[in-house]
C-alpha cells in the first residue's frame, strides 16, 4: 500500500468522503435497477408526505413525480456534468496555466490577461450568458460550467510552474540537454499535480452547485431529472409542502460535502503543507 | 505614499487590456451566437422578406465587415451607450442603473458579515487546534460550504416567515408603508436579514478556512518564535506578530472572491425578490434580452476591477514589502 | 519574588543532566541525552555539532520554546542558580528577554516584516519596563547606535526587508541586549552570512562580551567560527555532549575521536604545494561575458541590476578554476551563463574552439554532454518522483544512447560515486544529503563531459561529508580528464581544490591568480578583506588530529 493511501487512510475526513461519495454512487448505480421509471413521468397523486405512502418512499412532488426516484436519476445528472466540467476546467486550467507558468514573459502576461477577464467577470453570469446564446442543453451546459471554471485551476498550475521551473532538478534536466515538452511533461507536471488533484475536488463541488442552480432558475435542461429543479418547482407550495424543496437539496448537500471530504482527505494525503482553500 | 501611488496607476494599466478583451470576447460570442439581432426581430414581429431584411440589417449596422462592427460596437460603449433594453423599452444603462444600489448595499453586508465572522472563527480554531471548538467550527466550515445559497435560503424563509413570521420572505423593503429615517433603515435591514445569511455562508466557510490555515501558516514562522523569544505574552504573540500577517491572504481573497460573489447574488436576489442586478440578470435571460444581459456583464466587470483596485491598495499598506514591479 | 543572586564563581547558566523526549514515531527517542554544560559571566561558550546533533533544540530548551510535542524529560536548567526547568510558563515567559537574549540564524526571517525594525526593538522595553514611550524611543536608539548601525533613526523607522542582511543582525541583537541580559544565546547568527559580514558580526559579539561581562551560548557548525571567538568549547553529537574544554585544548588537541574527525575534516586555509604541472591546452574561453537584469516595464520603477559586468577567462585541460565572491559578486549568473540556463547579453564561451552562444537551441542540445552542471542543493537537484537509476540515465536517453548501453554506463557511474548498485530502484527521498550529491555527480559525469561546472557543490553538507564529496569529486576528475569550474563562496575549500582562483566583486573579475600566490599574496584590497575575514584563519586544523576514517 503506498504511503499516500495509507495516509488518505489515516484521515477521518477523507474516509467520511469516500462513505458519502459511495452512498451517492450507489444511488446512481441503482437508479434504473428500483426506479426503471422516467424520473419526470407522474408516478402517483401529487404531493404525498414522505412515509404516506409505502410505495414511495420519500413523497411525490407538486407534479406528481416520485422524489425517491427523481433523487436517484438526479444522481447521475449531477455526477456526470460535475465530471465532465471538472475534466474541462481542470484541463483547460492546467495546459493554459503550464504554458503561461513554464514560459513566463510576454506569454504569461497574455494569457494571465485573458485569465483575469474570465475572472472578472462574475462565473455565474457569464454561465448564464453562454446559456443565453447556446441554448441550454446538456451538453452545452456541462460545457459552458467547465469553461466558467478553468480559472483559478490555472492560477494554480502556473504558480507551481513559476516556483518548480527554476528547480534545480529542472535545470539539470536543461542541462542533459532535454526539450521544453520534456521539462514541461516529464520533470514538472507530476510534480505540480498533487495540489492539482486536490483543487479538483473543489472544482467538481462548485460546478455540481452551478448546475442545481442553474437547474433551480429553470435554466437547465428541462428533460432531465435535476436536482435544483425540483427544488424550484417546490417553491410554489414551499409554505405547505416544503419538503419538496429540502430534499434534493439535502441530496446536493451531500454529494457536494462528499466531494470536499474527499479533497481534505487528499489534502492530507498528498500535500500535509497545503492548506486546501 | 509614493509606492502605493505608483501601484494605483500599475494596476489601473493593467485592468485596460483586460476589460478589452471581455468587450471584444462578448463581442464574438454574440457573433458564434446562431442568427442575429435580424433574425430575432423577424422572427419577433412573424417573418418578414428578404429587403426587410437587409434594410433591418442596415439600420443596425449589420452590414458591414466583422472589424468594422466590432470598432463601432467599442466606441458605442465608451460613451456608456449599452443600448436599448428590449423587455424594459428604457436604455439599459438607466436600468442597470437604477438596480444597482440594492445590489451593492447587498453584497457589501454579506461581504462584511462573512469576512469579520470567518475571521473571528478562524482565529479561534487555530487557537484551539484539533481542540473541540477547533473541530466544531471546522466541521460547520465544511457543511456550509456544501450548502447550496438558493436552498438555504428557500429553508430560512420556511423556518423564520413561515413558521416562526419573524421576517419578512422577501422584498427590498415594506411597500406602501412610507416609511423614513431609522424605521426605514430597520425596514430594509429586516429584508435583508435572511438574503445576506443565504449568500454569505458559503463565502463565510471559505474565509474561515482560509484564515485558519494561515494563522496555522504564521504560527511556524521564525518570527513568532523571535516574539515568543522576546518575552512577549501569547496574546501580544498573537495580536501584534500573527494577525496582522495572516490577514493577508485573506485580503487577497476577498478581491479574487468577489466576483463569484456578484455571481451568486443572481440566485439568492431572485429567491428573495430582491430588485438587484442579479435579478435583473436572470430575468434578461427568461426575457431573451441580451443588450441588458451583456450591460450587466459589462457593469459587474467593472465592479470587480473596481473592488479588486481598493483591496490591491490595501494589501499595498498592510504590506511594505509591496512594490511597483 | 526571590532574586537569586549567583555566588562568585558559579556558572552564569548550568544545565545538569539535561535531556528532551522526542514524540512517539520519531526516528529516536531522546533529542537530547543528559547534556552538562556551563556558561560562567563573561564567556563565550561554543557549542558545536553537525546537523542532528540537537544544539539549536538545547538553545530551544533553555528557553522553555520547545516545538510542540517535544518535551523536556529530566534534568536541570539553572540560570544564576534557579531552575528554569521548574518555572510555570508565566515565570519563564518573564525571564526570557529580560535575562536571556536570543539571536536567531536568518535574520530576514527572525523579524516580523510587517512592523518596523525599531518597534520590534522597543518591544522589549514595553513588555519587560515601565519606561515611558519617549524613554522607550531613546533607548531603541541608543542600542541601535551601540551595535554599530550607521543610521539609527533611519534604521529604527525601516522595515527587515529595507535593510542588508547584516544591518538586520544587527538590529537582532540590538533587541536581544535591550535589557541588558547576562546571557545571550546565539544560534549560528553568522552561518547565513556573507563572509566580511560574519567577521563584522563576530567582533560586534565579542565586543559586547568583553564591554558588558555578558556570558554568551554560541551554537555553530563552524570550527573556524569556534576558533575564532570560543573561550571553551562544547563539541555535540547525537544530542549527546560528546566533549567539553577550554577552546584551545579542543581545537588543538581534541581528545574524542568524533571530535578529531571533525576537526580534520575542516579544509585548511594554507594551500597545499602542488606540482608545478604545465598548463594544457586551453578547452574553455570566456570573453567579455556580461549580464543585466531587467524587471519592470509601462508604469513600473525600472529595476535594473547588472549582475555580471565583462567577465573574461581562460580554462585549461585538466584544470580547476576556482570562482569566489559573496553573494551578489554574479559568480552564480557566470556558471549559469557557462550552461546556458541563462542567456548572455553578450561575450562568447568556446568551448573546445566552438562559440556556445553563437549555436542555436538544438545545436546547442546535441552538445550539452560535453559541458555539464553539478548543482549545490541536494534536496531541491533531483526529481521526486524520479527513480535514481532513471535520473542517471536520463542525459544519456535524451542524446539517444541505446538502453542497454545506458544502464551499464549507470552501473558504472554509481560504482565511480561509490553507491550501492540497488540504488538504481529507489527514490531520492531515500537518501542522505552526501548520498544525493553523490547521485547529482553520477547524472553529470554519465554524460562524460569534457568540462564539468560545479556552483557551490558543497556548501549545503556537514563538514565530514563535505570532505567526503570534494575527496571523490577530486577522483573522479583524474579518472575521467575532466576540467572544472568551481564556484564557492568558502576560501578554505577553494585554497584546497582549486589550480588557480577568479575573485569576482559586484560582477567584475576583482583578481585573478594561482591559488597559492593569490592566498599567499593578496593584491586587490577586497580579495585582502575576504582574506581577513575568513574566520579562524590563525588556526591550523590539521595539526594533532587523526585524519577521519568515517564512512557515510
Amino acid at each position: 500500500m503506498s504511503p499516500a493511501l495509507r495516509a488518505f487512510l489515516r484521515s477521518p475526513a477523507g474516509i467520511l468522503g469516500v462513505a458519502l461519495l459511495v452512498l451517492v454512487l450507489v444511488a446512481a448505480a441503482s437508479a434504473d435497477w428500483f426506479f426503471p421509471r422516467d424520473p419526470l413521468s407522474l408516478a402517483g397523486r401529487p404531493l404525498q408526505w414522505p412515509g404516506q405512502n409505502p410505495r414511495l418512499l420519500l413523497g411525490t412532488d407538486n407534479l406528481g413525480r416520485d422524489i425517491a426516484g427523481f433523487i436517484c436519476h438526479g444522481a447521475r445528472v449531477s455526477l456526470l456534468i460535475g465530471l465532465v466540467a471538472t475534466v474541462v476546467a481542470v484541463g483547460l486550467g492546467t495546459l493554459v496555466g503550464a504554458i503561461a507558468g513554464f514560459y513566463g514573459g510576454w506569454v504569461d502576461d497574455a494569457l494571465m490577461r485573458v485569465t483575469e477577464a474570465f475572472q472578472t467577470v462574475p462565473n455565474f453570469i457569464l454561465l448564464l450568458v453562454l446559456v443565453a446564446v447556446f441554448g441550454s442543453e446538456l451538453e452545452v451546459i456541462t460545457i459552458a460550467i467547465g469553461l466558467v471554471g478553468w480559472t483559478a485551476p490555472c492560477r494554480l498550475v502556473r504558480a507551481e510552474f513559476m516556483s518548480l521551473r527554476t528547480r534545480e532538478y529542472v535545470l539539470a534536466a536543461r542541462g542533459l540537454g532535454v526539450r521544453d515538452a520534456g521539462l514541461i511533461f516529464r520533470e514538472i507536471l507530476p510534480n505540480a499535480l498533487p495540489p492539482v488533484i486536490v483543487y479538483a475536488s473543489v472544482v467538481m463541488a462548485v460546478a455540481i452547485l452551478m448546475e442545481s442552480a442553474l437547474a433551480f432558475l429553470g435554466l437547465s435542461d428541462p428533460n432531465i431529472a435535476s436536482w435544483g429543479n425540483m427544488i424550484g418547482a417546490g417553491r410554489s407550495v414551499l409554505r405547505t409542502e416544503w419538503y419538496v424543496s429540502a430534499i434534493p437539496g439535502v441530496a446536493i448537500l451531500v454529494t457536494v460535502l462528499a466531494f470536499s471530504l474527499v479533497g481534505q482527505g487528499l489534502n492530507d494525503a498528498l500535500n500535509p503543507r497545503l492548506q486546501a482553500v | 505614499m509614493k509606492r502605493v501611488g505608483a501601484l494605483a496607476l500599475r494596476r489601473l494599466a493593467q485592468s485596460v487590456p483586460v476589460l478589452l478583451i471581455i468587450l471584444v470576447g462578448l463581442f464574438l460570442l454574440l457573433q458564434l451566437a446562431p442568427g442575429d439581432t435580424v433574425d430575432a426581430l423577424l422572427a419577433q414581429m412573424g417573418g418578414g422578406d428578404a429587403a426587410v431584411a437587409a434594410r433591418l440589417r442596415q439600420d443596425y449596422g449589420l452590414d458591414v465587415s466583422v472589424p468594422v462592427q466590432l470598432g463601432r460596437y467599442l466606441v458605442r460603449l465608451l460613451s456608456f451607450d449599452l443600448g436599448m433594453s428590449a423587455i424594459y423599452g428604457k436604455p439599459v444603462a438607466s436600468v442597470i442603473f437604477e438596480r444597482l444600489s440594492v445590489t451593492a448595499l447587498f453584497m457589501s453586508c454579506a461581504l462584511a458579515f462573512a469576512f469579520s465572522a470567518g475571521l473571528v472563527l478562524g482565529v479561534v480554531a487555530a487557537r484551539r487546534v484539533n481542540g473541540w471548538p477547533d473541530t466544531l467550527i471546522s466541521t460547520l466550515g465544511l457543511v456550509f460550504y456544501a450548502i447550496p445559497s438558493f436552498w438555504l435560503g428557500l429553508m430560512l424563509i420556511v423556518l423564520f416567515s413561515v413558521k416562526l413570521a419573524w421576517l419578512p420572505p422577501g422584498g427590498f423593503e415594506s411597500i406602501g408603508e412610507g416609511l423614513t429615517g431609522l424605521a426605514h433603515v430597520l425596514d430594509v435591514a429586516r429584508h435583508l436579514v435572511l438574503p445576506i445569511l443565504s449568500l454569505s455562508l458559503i463565502f463565510l466557510a471559505i474565509y474561515l478556512r482560509l484564515m485558519r490555515a494561515s494563522m496555522l501558516e504564521v504560527m511556524t514562522l521564525d518570527f513568532v518564535r523571535t516574539a515568543r523569544a522576546k518575552g512577549l505574552s501569547e496574546g501580544h504573540v498573537l495580536r501584534r506578530h500573527v494577525l496582522r500577517n495572516a490577514l493577508l491572504p485573506m485580503v487577497t481573497f476577498v478581491g479574487l472572491q468577489f466576483s463569484t460573489m456578484l455571481g451568486g447574488s443572481v440566485v439568492v436576489e431572485s429567491v428573495f425578490s430582491l430588485p438587484g442586478l442579479g435579478r435583473l440578470a436572470f430575468e434578461s435571460v427568461v426575457q431573451r434580452d441580451l443588450n441588458t444581459l451583456l450591460g450587466i456583464v459589462l457593469v459587474s466587470a467593472v465592479l470587480v476591477i473596481v473592488v479588486n483596485f481598493i483591496v490591491d491598495l490595501l494589501y499595498a499598506k498592510l504590506d511594505p514589502r509591496i512594490v511597483a514591479r | 519574588m526571590t532574586v537569586h543572586h549567583a555566588g562568585p564563581g558559579a556558572p552564569l547558566l548550568a544545565l545538569r543532566t539535561l535531556s528532551v523526549r522526542l514524540p512517539k514515531g520519531a526516528d529516536r527517542e531522546f533529542a537530547l541525552r543528559d547534556v552538562s554544560l556551563q556558561v560562567a559571566a563573561g564567556e563565550i561558550v561554543c557549542v558545536v555539532g553537525e546537523s542532528g546533533s540537537g544544539k539549536s533544540l538545547t538553545a530551544m530548551a533553555i528557553l522553555g520554546l520547545l516545538p510542540g510535542r517535544v518535551t523536556l524529560a529530566g534534568g536541570a536548567i539553572e540560570l544564576e542558580g534557579e531552575d528554569l526547568a521548574a518555572l510555570p510558563p508565566a515565570r519563564l515567559r518573564g525571564i526570557r528577554g529580560a535575562r536571556i537574549g536570543m539571536v536567531f540564524q536568518e535574520p530576514m526571517t527572525a523579524l516580523n516584516p510587517l512592523m518596523p525594525v525599531g518597534r520590534q526593538v522597543e518591544e522589549m522595553l514595553e513588555e519587560h519596563t515601565d519606561q515611558p514611550r519617549p524613554q522607550r524611543l531613546a533607548r531603541v536608539l541608543e542600542l541601535l547606535a551601540e551595535v554599530g548601525i550607521p543610521d539609527p533613526v533611519a534604521a529604527a523607522r525601516a522595515f527587515p526587508h529595507e535593510l542588508s542582511g547584516g544591518q538586520r543582525q544587527r538590529a537582532m541583537i540590538a533587541m536581544a541586549l535591550a535589557l541588558e541580559p547576562r546571557l545571550l544565546i546565539a544560534d549560528e547568527p553568522t552561518t547565513a552570512l556573507d563572509v566580511t559580514t560574519q567577521a563584522r558580526i563576530l567582533a560586534l559579539v565579542k565586543d559586547i562580551q568583553r564591554r558588558r561581562g555578558t556570558g554568551v551560548l554560541f551554537i555553530t557548525h563552524d570550527f573556524g567560527v569556534v576558533a575564532e571567538i570560543a573561550d571553551r568549547v562544547v563539541v555535540m553529537q547525537h544530542g549527546q555532549v560528546v566533549e567539553t574544554g577550554p577552546a584551545q585544548q579542543v581545537l588543538h588537541a581534541p581528545q574524542h575521536a568524533y571530535t578529531q574527525a571533525l576537526i580534520a575534516a575542516v579544509p585548511p586555509l594554507a594551500p597545499p604545494t602542488r606540482p608545478a604541472a604545465p598548463p594544457g591546452p586551453p578547452v574553455l574561453a570566456v570573453q567579455g561575458l556580461r549580464k543585466t537584469y531587467r524587471s519592470g516595464g509601462v508604469l513600473a520603477r525600472k529595476r535594473v541590476v547588472e549582475a555580471v559586468r565583462g567577465v573574461d577567462f581562460t580554462l585549461h585541460q585538466g584544470e580547476t578554476l576556482g570562482i569566489v565572491g559573496e553573494s551578489g559578486s554574479g559568480k552564480s549568473t557566470v556558471a549559469r551563463m557557462l550552461v546556458r540556463l541563462l542567456a548572455a547579453d553578450a561575450g562568447s564561451i568556446h568551448l573546445q574552439g566552438e562559440d556556445l552562444l553563437a549555436l542555436n537551441n538544438s545545436d546547442f542540445r546535441a552538445r550539452t554532454a560535453r559541458i555539464q552542471m553539478v548543482f549545490q542543493d541536494p534536496f531541491a537537484s533531483l526529481n521526486p518522483r524520479r527513480r535514481v537509476g532513471e535520473i542517471i540515465a536520463q542525459g544519456l536517453r535524451v542524446h539517444g544512447t541505446p538502453r542497454a548501453e545506458a544502464e551499464a554506463r549507470v552501473a558504472e557511474m554509481l560504482a565511480l560515486v561509490g553507491l550501492d548498485p540497488g540504488a538504481i530502484r529507489r527514490f531520492p527521498h531515500e537518501f542522505s544529503g552526501g548520498q544525493r550529491q553523490r547521485i547529482g555527480l553520477a547524472r553529470a559525469l554519465a554524460m562524460q563531459p569534457s568540462v564539468l561546472v560545479a556552483d557551490e557543490p558543497v556548501s549545503a553538507l556537514d563538514v565530514s561529508v563535505q570532505a567526503q564529496v570534494l575527496r571523490l569529486l577530486a577522483e573522479a576528475k583524474q579518472r575521467m580528464a575532466l576540467s572544472l569550474v568551481f564556484i564557492t563562496h568558502d576560501l578554505r575549500v577553494a585554497a584546497q581544490v582549486c589550480d588557480r582562483i577568479l575573485v569576482m566583486q559586484r560582477g567584475l573579475v576583482v583578481e585573478a591568480g594561482a591559488t597559492a600566490t593569490l592566498f599567499a599574496a593578496p593584491r586587490h584590497p577586497y580579495t585582502q578583506a575576504l582574506l581577513a575575514s575568513v574566520p579562524g584563519r590563525g588556526w591550523e586544523p590539521g595539526a594533532g588530529a587523526t585524519p577521519p576514517a568515517r564512512a557515510e
